[in-house]
């Protein structure tokens, strides 16, 4: 199948390895690259393979620009399920725009007012997805680990969209793909993670693919928001938000829950707030082309004040935007190695419609 | 009753098989008893109409013991039932079992633990013996009526909320004081719950890169240390479950040195398996206490090789399939044990040369029999004793298959995995359970 998602003879910048104009014709020029079965975990992607999605990304983007109609022909006919255990507005619909802009027929599948609330288990879902056939499911889940499980009994695509306290690989993609449009490559950038790193599944996933592409990180933290082994991990450990701050190419502000208060991980809020929130002044520490990242949602005034989150070097609202692109970028992976055989002729008709 | 609990027994007449592991030799099983030994075995008049069993090469060991086993009836009979856990236990090599409270309804009162000794006995593969609930409805509120579980039929000696703690500290004080009056133990499951809400798996590395609640060992080796002091200053006894830490090795052993009746258990998982088994987080290995690490299975392996835990338990514990093909989280906790502790056991111990043949009868049926207050069980291989025994092809290799276990559930996280030494037969009291490594009868 040719994407043919933008004209041959656009140049694709900081991609580095290919200037062919479609997706298709790049990939066999980069024979390193492995794009797993299913992303279920950060881990799943080596650098070249996370640097190919990212630069997929990028041309999808391109391919976007300017167009009347945003919408790609690329996986007509496929089906992907939405598959959500815990409520998630925003991923939810970033994942079901990234499936429709490529033309994909979508299922959202919520536990609420399904056979999920009636107790059919992950199991005998899995297997009724299977029946109708989906081509990819993408799981959010309550439970750490529950899309690996899922991958075992499905014949899809298992995309993670969020599970328990794990992992959310597509938000570290995101933030990468949001880091590199302003900072170019990651070699060697200082990225601060700051926030309840314990329970986040948004800082594993961050510190594995961020680690992965060349980046320095540093998480910060009270000590009862980190989980005992986090020094096995590769990435720095402050308690000293400040220090960490002083000279870095990016700040990430985790989102703290509410609930958390309950479980007495800190004293109170504004302690919390005093201590791990990022203020103006706070603001002024990172370097002058540093930018600010949240995935989202906000509390705010809490672990970020609204003159940081609405100011200069804010780029909160485009993660909102590239996370799109990116899902659709890994959709688009995931499900064209098998398209090859069957879509050429959609593809040829249909181009860019 | 099933036929083998009718009729006297045919003599047995074993050729040339090792007790201990030792110099190999006849033994006369008659009368219930072991008739005889060595040269006088085979000349003694009643090895005349014996049934002949070739034992060369194998081993005979005083039948197993299983101081912690959950039988799941009455209640959950669609994950165990007393007839299939007694059935695994005798495929085992286990004589004897007692079974753990936690069914449905709770064995709290005498009538529960009468009906379970009784099942037992119809049974008739092993001797079922039930442990009482220490509290009401194992809710560690009030004591249950421990007097009246250890004068019924069941005559209870071991207590124990197992899968609960006992873990208000004035409670268990009660408890430990109380059973003195019938020489009884409480058999405690050590886990300070507020230290371990929502834990999933062992904290540390693995648990931070799952993502999963961490259940840190402290929340053991914390209560193991109160309980023992406790135990000090009653002048009680008591036995530790499922021990699964370093520390709470260093904690039990700096007790025994300085005198308390404490005893400790550790199970063939916690030997043999380690929290990199929830990589890939399929809930078979998920477990209370949960594995740990390489540094606490060596230490645990050599403690109990040191003679600091006193025995191997199980922990059989059996469960439907929806409850463990689920979410992590969701799923319940637990593994089967009885058809391969032993050759866990060799594995872990008698290969590595941390035990021989006599450790490994004291560890898996005189220590337990003697916590558990059995008289006629886990006795020595001579003339006049029990001929309650177990006959070992220790050079044996076989590769476990959960299809083929005769639990009712299938969740042993040993599937696949090829382990030495087989049980070729096992004898209650003279009757053969287990013949050619298979149920006799059955």
């Amino acid at each position: 199948m040719t994407l043919a998602m933008q004209p041959r003879e656009r140049a694709v910048p900081e991609s580095g390895q290919t200037t062919a104009g479609s997706v298709r014709a790049a990939a066999p020029q980069l024979p390193e690259v492995r794009m797993p079965r299913h992303l279920l975990s950060a881990a799943d992607l080596d650098r070249p393979t996370a640097e190919h999605v990212l630069s997929t990304a990028q041309r999808i983007e391109q391919a976007m620009a300017g167009r009347e109609v945003r919408k790609l022909p690329t996986l007509r006919g496929r089906t992907v399920v939405n598959l959500f255990y815990e409520d998630s507005t925003r991923t939810r619909i970033s994942f079901e725009l990234a499936a429709k802009r490529l033309s994909a027929d979508v299922i959202n599948f919520s536990a609420k007012g399904s056979s999920v609330s009636k107790g059919e288990s992950l199991k005998d879902t899995a297997w009724t997805l299977q029946a109708m056939g989906a081509d990819a499911v993408v799981c959010r889940h309550s439970s750490s680990g529950a899309p690996q499980q899922l991958s075992a009994w499905v014949d899809g695509h298992v995309i993670n969209a969020g599970d328990g306290t794990h992992e959310h690989p597509t938000q570290a993609l995101l933030d990468a793909y949001t880091l590199r449009r302003h900072l170019g490559s990651l070699d060697g950038r200082r990225i601060v993670v700051v926030g309840d790193v314990l329970h986040s599944r948004v800082a594993r996933s961050n510190v594995l693919l961020l680690s992965t592409l060349g980046a320095e990180v540093t998480l910060v933290a009270p000590p009862t928001l980190l989980p005992v082994g986090v020094t096995s991990w590769p990435a720095a450990v402050s308690y000293d938000l400040d220090s960490a701050l002083v000279g870095a190419d990016a700040v990430m502000m985790l989102r703290v829950q509410r609930e958390r208060m309950s479980g007495a991980f800190f004293p109170t809020e504004r302690e919390y707030s005093r201590s791990y929130g990022l203020d103006s002044r706070r603001r002024e520490l990172i370097a002058e082309h540093g930018i600010v990242l949240h995935p989202g949602p906000m509390n705010r005034g809490m672990e970020i004040t609204p003159q940081v989150a609405d100011g200069a070097g804010s780029v909160i609202v485009e993660q909102v935007a590239n996370g799109v692109t990116v899902r659709m970028a890994v959709l688009y992976l995931l499900l064209s190695g098998e398209m090859d055989n069957t879509a050429t002729a959609t593809d040829s008709a249909g181009g860019l419609a | 009753m099933s036929t083998s609990m009718g009729g006297k027994p045919r003599p047995v007449l074993i050729r040339g098989a090792a007790p201990y592991g030792e110099q190999a030799q006849d033994l006369l099983l008659a009368g219930g008893v072991i008739a005889a030994v060595g040269a006088q075995a085979a000349t003694d008049p009643r090895a005349a109409d014996a049934e002949t069993v070739d034992g060369a090469g194998f081993v005979v060991l005083p039948g197993l013991v299983d101081l912690h086993t959950h039988l799941r009836e009455p209640g959950r009979e669609d994950a165990e039932t007393v007839e299939t856990g007694s059935r695994a236990a005798a495929l085992g090599g286990y004589t004897a079992v007692f079974a753990m409270p936690n069914t449905d309804p709770t064995a709290d009162t005498a009538g529960v633990v009468e009906q379970v000794y009784r099942m037992g006995r119809e049974v008739g593969l092993v001797d079922v013996h039930p442990i009482g609930a220490v509290t009401v409805g194992r809710k560690g509120e009030r004591l249950a009526e421990l007097a009246a579980m250890a004068y019924s039929a069941a005559r209870v000696r071991v207590f124990s909320d197992d899968g609960d703690c006992v873990s208000d500290p004035l409670l268990m004080r009660r408890a430990l004081e109380y059973v003195k009056a019938f020489d009884g133990v409480i058999a405690q499951h050590a886990q300070e719950p507020r230290l371990t809400q929502g834990a999933q798996m062992h904290e540390g590395i693995v648990s931070a890169r799952l993502g999963m609640a961490g259940w840190p060992a402290v929340a053991e080796e914390a209560i193991i240390a109160r309980d023992c002091l406790l135990t000090d200053h009653v002048g009680s006894r008591l036995h530790v479950c499922h021990l699964s830490a370093a520390g709470s090795v260093d904690v039990v052993a700096a007790a025994k040195k300085r005198g308390t009746t404490v005893t400790a258990e550790v199970t063939p998982h916690h030997l043999l398996l380690t929290d990199e088994r929830a990589v890939g987080y399929d809930p078979v290995f998920k477990v209370n206490p949960p594995l740990r690490t390489a540094s606490d299975i060596g230490a645990l392996r050599q403690a109990l090789a040191d003679g600091v835990i006193d025995i191997v338990a199980t922990d059989h514990a059996p469960h439907a399939s929806q409850d463990k093909e689920t979410e992590w989280d969701n799923a319940s906790p637990g593994m089967l044990g009885l058809q391969t502790a032993l050759s866990v056991v060799i594995e872990t111990m008698v290969r590595p040369g941390l035990l021989d043949w006599r450790g490994v009868a004291r560890v898996m049926s005189e220590a337990p029999a003697r916590i558990g207050g059995l008289a006629d069980q886990g006795r020595p291989l001579a003339v006049g004793e029990p001929a309650s025994l177990v006959l070992i092809d220790p050079q044996a290799l076989w590769t476990v298959d959960p299809d083929a276990l005769a639990s009712l559930s299938r969740n042993t996280p040993y599937a696949g995995m090829q382990l030495p030494g087989r049980v070729v037969a096992t004898y209650l009291r003279g009757r053969s359970t287990v013949s050619a490594a298979a149920l006799v009868g059955g």
